[in-house]
């Protein structure tokens, strides 16, 4: 379990991370969202040990980061930003460091290197150096250093940035794999991402946490929670729609038109007897379950004012 | 394998996996040969000892420790691969041990590959084998020194060239400031033991002293007291500037 409590990280004058405070349990994946220096990098690099919080407190298994640095990042299996690593080396030969550094010896170390190398698919490039390798294959270097040595706790920040959409469909395969008594945290900006693969989901904004749920309780926190798209074949038209009870507003994209509900009680049965009413023929109808591009544009332009 | 040997083995194969260590070797073994014979006058001196050999090395060592001690830290920085490292279970002590010690080994090894010129003149000669010994020792002390130098300053930037181009003016100082035209500045003014300070500041003195075959205790522990410190400095300096 990770606590962190009322953790601070100040440049100056500038406040990166303000006063966080969230617990992480076991089989939790928690998806950090924000705009760029929201300060989610910052955060993860207080968690694993490489920055110094200003004030706060953050535990890791019980282990205190500052105190107790060592104990915490064994735990952890960290891929940073960008996904660095020592270009000149051969991906076998830097995954043996980072066996001989965690602590494998001899067939173990064989062994946890192998499985690494097979679960990110590295095994065509195994024996060259790093640095003549494409974005996706340097990223998944970096992903089996991390998972490594099996961590209860994976942090992982933008671990699918750069990825072709193949290369992201498999590490998301790859975290949601992982068995169930782990933590992992990962950054991203992608909002798909998020209900893809997270249980949890949290906005940060400003160095602060603007809303934390789950994604469907973040979804339903977005204008168009139960809203109702509809899709007509031609141009109709479509302004009496407004008129239904319980529709605050009409939204036109493209072929679609969705109804925004002022609240959620039985709007599509009113919209279906109103299409009726009007002898108008939908193509296609479905009520939304709301966006999440919507919900944060919301909260980090609210944390922005 | 403890952490520093795991961290020491990464940076030797990291040499060797680039030209940097073939180079270095090639360059240092070159010039050594160039100056102990053309500017050291190695056989018109027509004495059996590698005076003209062991006088060029503080020369020698301004450019190429820091040359080789640049990337230590500034590339870490660079390249990001400060954070992997850092975050992975090693004490930061043995980071910077580590990293210094590997590579202060390749020095020397590189200072053991000047065996030829030793060869020769044992061959030409019947040098004092014992101040020999004295002053290969001292030239890898005094290496170790500049190195640490080096060391820290790598720490402050993530630029090659600002790192080499500092580690270089202040290696400098620490060589001149035994030299007369430094000390006549004190000397009008300042009191003895200012300048002895001054003086005593300098690697050529310990060098000197060293090379005569002296292995003075103090001089070994004024060149293990420069390292140390410089290598604590480097441990602040990586603290100071890890955010950047």
């Amino acid at each position: 379990m990770i606590t962190v409590k009322q953790l601070t990280k100040a440049f100056g004058t500038f406040t990166a991370v303000n006063n966080l405070s969230f617990d992480v349990k076991p089989g939790e994946v928690l998806g950090f969202l924000g705009p760029n220096g929201a300060g989610k990098s910052t955060t993860m690099k207080m968690i694993t040990g490489f920055l110094a919080p200003t004030a706060g407190v953050v535990s890791v298994d019980g282990h205190d980061i500052v105190k107790d640095t060592i104990a915490a990042q064994r735990l952890i299996g960290y891929l940073p930003e960008g996904a660095p690593s020592y270009g000149e080396m051969t991906v076998e030969s830097f995954l043996k460091f980072i066996a001989e550094v965690r602590g494998f010896k001899g067939q173990d170390a064989k062994n946890c290197i192998e499985k690494a190398i097979h679960t990110v698919e590295l095994e065509s490039v195994r024996l060259q150096p790093i640095d003549t390798l494409s974005k996706g294959f340097k990223r998944r270097v970096g992903l089996a250093q991390a998972v490594l040595h099996d961590p209860k706790i994976l942090i992982l920040d933008e671990p699918t940035d750069g990825l072709d959409p193949n290369q992201k469909q498999h590490v998301r395969e790859l975290i949601q794999n992982l068995s169930k008594d782990k933590i992992v945290i990962i950054s991203t900006h992608i909002l798909e991402e998020v209900s893809a693969v997270c249980t949890r989901a949290m906005i940060i904004a400003d160095g602060a946490i603007v809303a934390d749920g789950t994604p469907a309780e973040l979804q339903s926190m977005s204008r168009y929670h139960n809203a109702i798209s509809i899709r007509f074949d031609s141009s109709v038209d479509t302004s009496s729609l407004s008129s239904i009870i319980g529709v605050s507003e009409v939204v036109h994209e493209g072929d679609w038109v969705t109804l925004i509900p002022e609240n959620s009680d039985g709007l599509l049965e009113r919209v279906n007897n109103k299409l009726e009413e009007l002898n108008l023929h939908a193509e296609e109808i479905f009520v939304e379950r709301g966006r999440l591009d919507d919900v944060f544009r919301k909260v980090t332009r609210e944390a922005a004012q | 394998m403890s952490m520093l040997g795991v961290v020491v083995k990464r940076e030797l194969s990291s040499y060797l996996a680039t030209p940097l260590a073939f180079i270095f070797t090639v360059i240092f073994l070159v010039l050594n040969g160039v100056f102990a014979f053309y500017l050291g006058n190695f056989y018109e001196r027509g004495q059996a000892d590698l005076v003209s050999f062991f006088s060029f090395h503080p020369w020698l060592y301004l450019f190429l420790v820091p040359a080789l001690a640049m990337r230590l830290w500034s590339e870490e920085r660079k390249t990001g691969t400060i954070e992997l490292i850092m975050t992975l279970p090693i004490p930061t002590k043995d980071l910077i041990i580590g990293k210094f010690l590997a590579s202060w080994l390749f020095i020397g090894a590189a200072l053991l590959l000047t065996f030829p010129i030793w060869i020769t003149v044992n061959y030409l000669g019947d040098p004092d084998n014992g101040v020999i010994v004295a002053s290969y020792l001292g030239s890898w002390f005094m290496a170790g020194g500049f190195l640490a130098i080096g060391c820290c300053l790598s720490a402050t930037t993530n630029n090659q060239v600002i790192a080499f181009i500092l580690s270089v003016v202040v290696c400098f100082l620490f060589i001149v400031s035994g030299f007369p035209m430094v000390l006549d500045v004190f000397q009008s003014w300042a009191p003895a033991w200012l300048i002895d300070a001054v003086s005593s500041l300098s690697f050529l003195t310990h060098f000197n002293a060293i090379s005569r075959g002296v292995l003075d205790l103090r001089d070994v522990l004024y060149f293990a007291l420069v390292i140390s410190t410089w290598l604590a400095a480097t441990a602040i300096v990586i603290d100071m500037k890890k955010a950047e």
